[in-house]
């Protein structure tokens, strides 16, 4: 078997076997990117060296018997907004042109000590406000399926790399869907795991009470094994829980029996496309054969979720890239007039349109005589959705829907209406603002080619039954159809024959 | 569109956020950030008269740290990034 | 001017807290460090970084508001204040608006009149402080010192209840004494660590409605703060004099030029959008957690003068003195433990050292000397191995550098001299030098005995004992 080929499990079995070596496996990966990274711009910063040194040294403990883990000497990429000391990291932002974090996040830490091989940083929608990574200040990152599509986004960068092979697995972040909507444009798994599984320590804050980071990978047990990596209880994050259950790989058995899944009839009506909806459906008899209990049933407030969100997202996020001023790191302009100005131009010409718009709304939105009107009332209804979730779990196990109501846009369609734009994220926004884990996994494809993803939303801290629904799914399906890149040969991209 | 934006509030808001809009930026603010008022607005048909507003979605609280020094003199590397820096400080226009 | 004014004061009062650590990362709070050596990612607004909150700067702002009678808000958030000003990292401050530490409490202050009344206190609210900005006028730039960027603070809002300076001072040295008691802060003007902004309006005499405020900042000492006061009520009714009315703004105090100047720019919107900080989580106060803090409360000033006065034979007045500044009262209880007579302690803290403190306008918590070695050169004077002129000079030099008084006497020489062979010998010399005196004294001039043992102390270089001296005059003639 092709090392390029392999899952990220089954890559490190080999290295663990003698087969091969993380050595070997970096130095093809970066091959690969060499040669194909050019047409889908799945990178922004490449560590080619670092990423050789990296492998001699794991490659040294693994045969020492130090490292031992099951992604032991595995090549993954990180997306942009993940600190890595010594490595730039954007935000795929000019603001952050030339920005060297002196320190590593908690979830890259976590990595590391598992023997993870840090191949280099991945494109994003701009300090991940987007839906199609086209904000980013570094190009477009193109869906490896068809070049002609964007990624989605803002994780854009991550699903495209795995999807084409440019890594075994990625991590992204998420805090509207931007894991599991490139997942599902990609064809790829993705995960959002439950508020304050994963250390936000060094991700970059967009929306600091919805932001999670988690897996993009090629297949669930592989999402499995990441994010048991990636979960720890880190004293630097006071959001961070300390959960007992994260031996996520323990549920990785094909037994749905008596599972009871949901699915709202809000996720299959209005601005669903016709072959996304039959996907879902087909994907929900799957598992009906395999025992589950499947339902219909009414969610509420869904259209209620994407104007909540976009205010408190907005609203923290002015906030959060207050910091971004000219003073301490970054971009400053070149020629100013004293302070004010110099913070006014270095941010003007610092951020992009997307990013401007989000800190305009969100600043006016906090500001006097609009508090409460718009900033409280979202939280309000936050509340609100968070019941209906509540509700809804205590009837069923899983929630079960698309990621998006459409497959990968073609590029350059969807910024020039930011509010349609918005309301693509209608089925994943809900799962951020109720602090829910939620999970993508393919399940088809359309007419043009371009993948599907099926969602599987669970209840707080339920990771282990969604990666149960999810892997005995996975085991339903043709094996083919499982393979992410079954139209991606050998890097090129465009509309199948 | 119900919410009309002004000349003014754009002023100000850029202000408040440190922007600086070309007056076609304006323009384009002055009509997305209507139109977004408009969706938001839909917030305003739930009655949440009585709900508690839910900034935090756990009910974790009361997480400290010890009073305890940890780190210790890293200003080579704070100073790294700085745009410009003198005698191990930042250095910004003034603000005397 | 034709009307009678009132002015109507509220404090807004920062206090940092003597945490060992900064409020939300392990950065050392230590004073006077080279500029940015004590920082990290979270207290200079690095990306990605996150607060996590200190526990002993809860414990010492729940400790200030139950002794300053507040309620103790059971469910507290923080909030983010938004602005930008580079000494500000984040550009946001992480403070509490809408659910502070301790509301709705009090505390008593005398008024000038000799009657008591009580100023109320708002609010208590815990927050960051922010770094320092050092002006390069060479340059024509500032530069940023992130060292003091997210020291503890906690603002006591006072409510507006205060009438004159006098009451402002005397509700400011409550304060402070109660904080110092707390052990919470050192509370020192001049280095910053409380400092006080003061809101103030004018109203005529015997209406209800008040008068619009202005905010004075940048006052750092009574003098100044008293001085500010008189400056802001009379601008204030000049403005009202002469037609004009008083706009609600922030104002400068410059003490050098005694004017304030607005503070207000078009860049300084002055709308902080404050919501809660999603990055930390609220706190819940227990019963439990409270009945900890509370045991902990240490004697109070009523309760120490009490005890003073059962346990010391010392005149009220000391007590008043001592009790008056916390560190006072601790070297005096800890130089009184060290065996000396608690008469002799409070005249040298009464005597030379209120003297020297006030000669080098220092604050009793800059004192240096131990009160090992205070009670030691008790012991000296008492067991007359020096003098008292003698033991004044040593003071001066242990309250400079906190000498060992025996070390120093050794070292220097300057043991009383003890030997009557040797005094002898030189009272004979003063004596056949100065014939005049010898004749006025037989005389019957008692005056010129001291002239005498002014010329032997002298002779002797202050290692004599006058009394010695005096008594061996007088047998000698």
């Amino acid at each position: 078997m092709d090392i390029l080929d392999m899952t990220a499990l089954q890559l490190a079995a080999a290295i663990k076997q003698g087969d091969t070596t993380a050595v070997e496996a970096a130095q093809q990966m970066l091959a690969r990117i060499e040669a194909q990274d050019k047409t889908y711009n799945c990178y922004v910063t490449v560590d080619a060296e670092g990423a050789l040194a990296q492998a001699k040294a794991v490659q040294k403990r693994i045969e020492a018997g130090e490292l031992t883990g099951p992604l032991a000497g595995v090549p993954v990429a990180l997306k942009d907004n993940l600190c890595t000391e010594g490595l730039r990291t954007t935000c795929s932002s000019r603001i952050l042109h030339n920005f060297v974090p002196t320190y590593t996040a908690e979830a890259v830490k976590n990595l590391q000590k598992a023997g993870a091989v840090i191949l280099g940083k991945t494109n994003m929608d701009e300090f991940a406000m987007g839906s199609t990574t086209e904000t980013s200040a570094y190009g477009v990152t193109r869906n490896p399926h068809n070049t002609e599509h964007v990624p989605g986004g803002s994780s854009g960068g991550s699903a495209a790399a795995v999807a084409a092979k440019e890594c075994f697995y990625a991590i992204g972040s998420d805090t509207g869907g931007s894991i599991r909507q490139p997942a599902s444009y990609c064809g790829v798994v993705g995960m959002k795991p439950t508020y304050g599984t994963v250390s936000r320590y060094g991700l970059i804050a967009y929306g600091s009470s919805l932001d999670q980071i988690g897996p993009l990978t090629k297949d669930v047990a592989d999402c499995a094994a990441v994010l048991e990596v990636l979960t720890s209880h880190d004293e630097k994050d006071s959001t961070s829980i300390a959960r007992k259950d994260t031996n996520f790989t323990e549920a990785l058995t094909d037994d749905i029996k008596g599972l009871r899944i949901g699915i709202p009839n809000d996720y299959l009506g209005e601005g669903l496309d016709g072959e996304v909806r039959e996907a879902i459906l087909c994907a929900a008899d799957v598992l009906r054969e395999k025992g589950a209990v499947v339902e219909r049933f009414d969610l509420s407030l869904v259209e209620y979720a994407i104007p909540a969100y976009y205010t408190i997202a907005a609203a923290e996020a002015s906030s959060n890239l207050e910091r971004f001023d000219g003073v301490k790191y970054g971009y400053r302009t070149k020629d100013y007039a004293g302070l004010h100005n110099m913070y006014k131009k270095s941010r003007s010409e610092g951020f992009g349109e997307e990013v401007k718009r989000r800190i305009m709304l969100g600043s006016f939105v906090l500001s006097s005589g609009y508090y409460d009107a718009y900033y409280l009332k979202a939280l309000k209804v936050k509340a609100l959705i968070k019941k209906a979730f509540d509700d809804a779990f205590s009837k069923y196990d899983v929630i079960l829907g698309p990621a998006a109501p459409t497959t990968a846009p073609k590029l350059g369609e969807s910024l020039a209406d930011p509010i349609q734009m918005y309301l693509g994220d209608i089925y994943t926004i809900a799962v951020n603002l109720a602090g829910l884990p939620g999970i993508c996994l393919p399940c088809g494809k359309d007419s043009r080619g371009l993948p599907i993803g099926l969602q599987l939303i669970g209840d707080c801290f339920q990771e282990k039954k969604l990666i149960r629904a999810a892997y005995s799914y996975q085991q339903g399906r043709k094996a083919e159809e499982m393979t992410c890149v079954s139209n991606v040969e050998n890097g090129q991209g465009g509309e199948p024959a | 569109m119900a919410n009309i934006i002004s000349d003014e509030t754009i002023e100000y808001v850029g202000i408040l956020a440190k922007l600086e809009l070309s007056d076609a930026e304006k323009e384009q603010a002055k009509a997305d950030m209507g139109r977004m008022l408009d969706y938001i607005d839909k917030l305003g048909e739930l009655d949440t008269d009585g709900v508690e507003p839910m900034s935090h979605v756990f009910s974790a609280e009361n997480v400290f740290r010890e009073d305890v020094v940890t780190n210790g003199d890293d200003r080579e590397r704070l100073l790294s990034n700085a745009p410009q820096e003198k005698d191990g400080m930042f250095v910004v226009p003034p603000t005397f | 001017m034709s009307k009678q004014y009132e002015t109507v004061i509220g404090l807004e009062v920062h206090v940092e807290l003597a945490t060992r650590t900064k409020i939300f990362c392990g950065c050392s709070t230590a004073f006077g460090a080279a500029p940015n050596t004590q920082t990290c990612p979270v207290c200079t607004g690095m990306p990605g970084s996150l607060p996590v909150l200190n526990k002993q700067v809860l414990e010492y702002a729940i400790a200030v508001g139950l002794a300053t009678g507040c309620d103790i808000t059971r469910y507290a958030k923080f909030d983010r204040k938004n602005y930008f000003y580079p000494d500000n990292p984040q550009n946001y401050q992480i403070s509490q608006l809408y659910l502070p530490i301790c509301r709705n409490g009090g505390v008593e202050i005398e008024t000038e009149a000799g009657g008591k009344k009580t100023v109320g206190i708002h609010e208590i609210h815990m927050e960051e402080d922010a770094g320092k900005l050092i002006h390069d006028e060479w340059e024509d730039c500032s530069l940023v010192d992130y060292n003091r960027s997210g020291v503890p603070l906690i603002e006591i809002v006072s409510e507006p209840d205060m009438r004159s300076a006098e009451e402002v001072i005397a509700y400011l040295e409550k304060l402070r004494q109660v904080i110092q008691y707390l052990g919470a802060s050192d509370c020192k003007l001049q280095e910053g660590s409380m400092r006080a902004d003061v809101n103030l309006s004018v109203r005529e005499a015997g209406t209800e409605a008040f008068g619009t405020r202005t905010e004075m900042k940048n006052l750092n000492s009574f003098r100044a703060i008293t001085r500010a006061i008189e400056g802001e009520r009379e601008r204030q009714i000049d403005l009202l004099e002469a037609g004009e009315s008083v706009v609600q703004e922030t104002r400068r105090w410059d003490d050098a030029k005694a004017e304030s100047y607005a503070m207000r720019s078009k860049e300084d919107a002055q709308d902080y959008r404050y919501f809660p900080d999603p990055d930390l989580v609220p706190i819940t106060v227990s019963d439990q957690m409270l009945a900890k803090i509370r045991e902990k409360q240490p004697e109070f000033r009523t309760e120490k003068m009490a005890r003073y006065k059962a346990e010391f034979d010392i005149p009220d007045y000391d007590i008043e003195i001592i009790t008056g500044e916390k560190p006072l009262a601790d070297l005096f209880e800890a130089a009184v433990a060290c065996g000396a007579s608690p008469k002799k302690v409070s005249n040298w803290l009464m005597g030379e050292t209120l003297r020297l403190m006030k000669e080098q306008e220092l604050d009793a918590g800059d004192l240096r000397f131990s009160p090992q070695n205070l009670a030691k050169l008790i012991a000296l004077t008492e067991k007359k191995v020096i003098n008292s002129s003698v033991a004044k000079e040593v003071f001066e030099v242990m309250f400079a550098e906190n000498v060992d008084p025996e070390q120093y006497v050794e070292e220097k020489g300057l043991k009383t001299e003890n030997d009557e062979g040797a005094l002898k010998k030189v009272l004979e010399e003063v004596i056949a030098a100065n014939p005049q005196s010898v004749e006025d004294y037989r005389n019957g001039k008692e005056k010129a005995i001291g002239f005498l043992v002014g010329q032997t102390m002298k002779a002797m270089k202050g290692k004599a004992d006058p009394g010695t001296v005096n008594q061996m005059l007088r047998e000698l003639l």
